[in-house]
């Protein structure tokens, strides 16, 4: 199982890392953070592989992948 | 647990200006991650453009200068000349680096000068409402093209990687891009390499990265990532264009 941390209130919410995860585990919430953007959750930790294409992917440095 | 991946501390806590799914978020990481494993921070300083990366100063944790508009590679000529030991690179983008900046850049790059330039060609002015570039491609809609760029008029895009390659002066240039995480992988590598080609002495080198604008090319992320893909590849290939051993 891996383990994946989200900088929530460096999220701008884009989606990209979304559109990377071979799992499908990553989606916007519904909370919204300070600067205004639905950032990214993950929907089932212990479905991930920590394989850190969404980390990777990710514009702004908002994912940590441990594994 | 291990670390699989993360921040690397070579990026400050600043949060990025850049707007939601902008390219120049992955390139600044992949530039930032590329002078941390090669353990040159205390000796890296970094040249910021005028553009949409015009505040790199405050993202990057090594030493950082701003030039003037198109000017970084002459502060950085001046950099590495007065102590060769300095790591020092630019970071451009086209409006920068291919117009107003257009003298600067190949004059480093036939002195040969032993700097690395990291070129961000996004196809459009972006920090100023996102008019046309010298790279913008035929038929792209900007705010100075509203009919899409015709080449009759406007010329035709400044492929500046084979330009520059055929110079003397330059050791390492090649075109990438972070469109997919394949290809970041692929782009990492590449800017790696940039670097350790100024750390062995060997001379001039340059990272050309297509990067996505979303907002002035009025897209979403994955729009603009897709059409990247599509439409600035086939016109700009992708690959290592000079390289001396
Ligand atoms: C001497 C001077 N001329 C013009 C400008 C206006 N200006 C600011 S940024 C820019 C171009 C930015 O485009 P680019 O270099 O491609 O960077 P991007 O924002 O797309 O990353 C221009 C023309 C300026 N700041 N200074
Ligand atoms: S580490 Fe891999 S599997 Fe886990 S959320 Fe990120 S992309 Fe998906
Ligand atoms: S790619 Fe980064 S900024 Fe974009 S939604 Fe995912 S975590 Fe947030
Ligand atoms: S205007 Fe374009 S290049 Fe500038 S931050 Fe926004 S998306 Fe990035
Ligand atoms: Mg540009």
């Amino acid at each position: 199982m891996a383990k994946l941390t989200i900088a929530v209130e460096t999220c701008k919410g884009c989606g990209l890392c979304a559109d990377v995860c071979p799992r499908h585990l990553l989606a916007l919430s519904k909370e919204i953070n300070s600067r205004g953007y639905h950032p990214i959750a993950i929907s089932d930790q212990d479905q991930c592989i920590g394989c850190a294409f969404c980390a990777r992917m990710c514009p702004d440095a908002v994912i940590k992948v441990e594994k | 647990m291990a670390v699989v991946y993360e921040k690397t501390k070579l990026l400050t806590d600043k949060p990025l200006h850049y707007c939601p799914g902008c390219t120049h978020g992955i390139i600044h990481r992949l530039v930032a991650e590329a002078i941390d494993e090669l353990g040159i921070q205390e000796r890296t300083i970094g040249i910021a453009p005028v553009g949409c990366a015009v505040f790199a100063y405050d993202y990057f944790n090594c030493d950082m200068m701003e030039a003037a508009h198109g000017r970084a590679p002459a502060v950085a000529t001046g950099c590495k000349r007065v102590n060769p030991k300095n790591i020092v690179f630019t970071y451009q983008g086209d409006g920068d680096l291919a117009s107003i900046g257009a003298a600067e850049i190949t004059h480093a790059a036939t002195r040969g000068e032993n700097i690395t330039v990291i070129f961000v060609n996004n196809a459009i002015y972006g920090m100023t409402g996102g008019q046309m570039a010298p790279t913008t491609l035929p038929g792209q809609v900007t705010t100075t093209s509203p009919y899409g760029r015709d080449p009759k008029l406007c010329g035709y895009p400044i492929r500046v990687s084979e330009m520059l390659a055929t110079l003397d002066g330059p050791a390492y240039i090649s075109r990438v891009s972070v469109h997919d995480v394949k290809h970041i992988l692929d782009a990492k590598k590449s800017i790696r390499k940039a670097f350790e080609t100024q750390i062995a002495g060997k001379g001039f080198s340059l990272v050309e990265v297509l990067s996505a604008c979303p907002t002035n090319w009025g897209m979403t992320p994955q729009e603009a990532l897709k059409w990247l893909e599509q439409n600035m590849i086939p016109q700009y290939p992708l690959g290592v264009k000079k390289e001396v051993e």
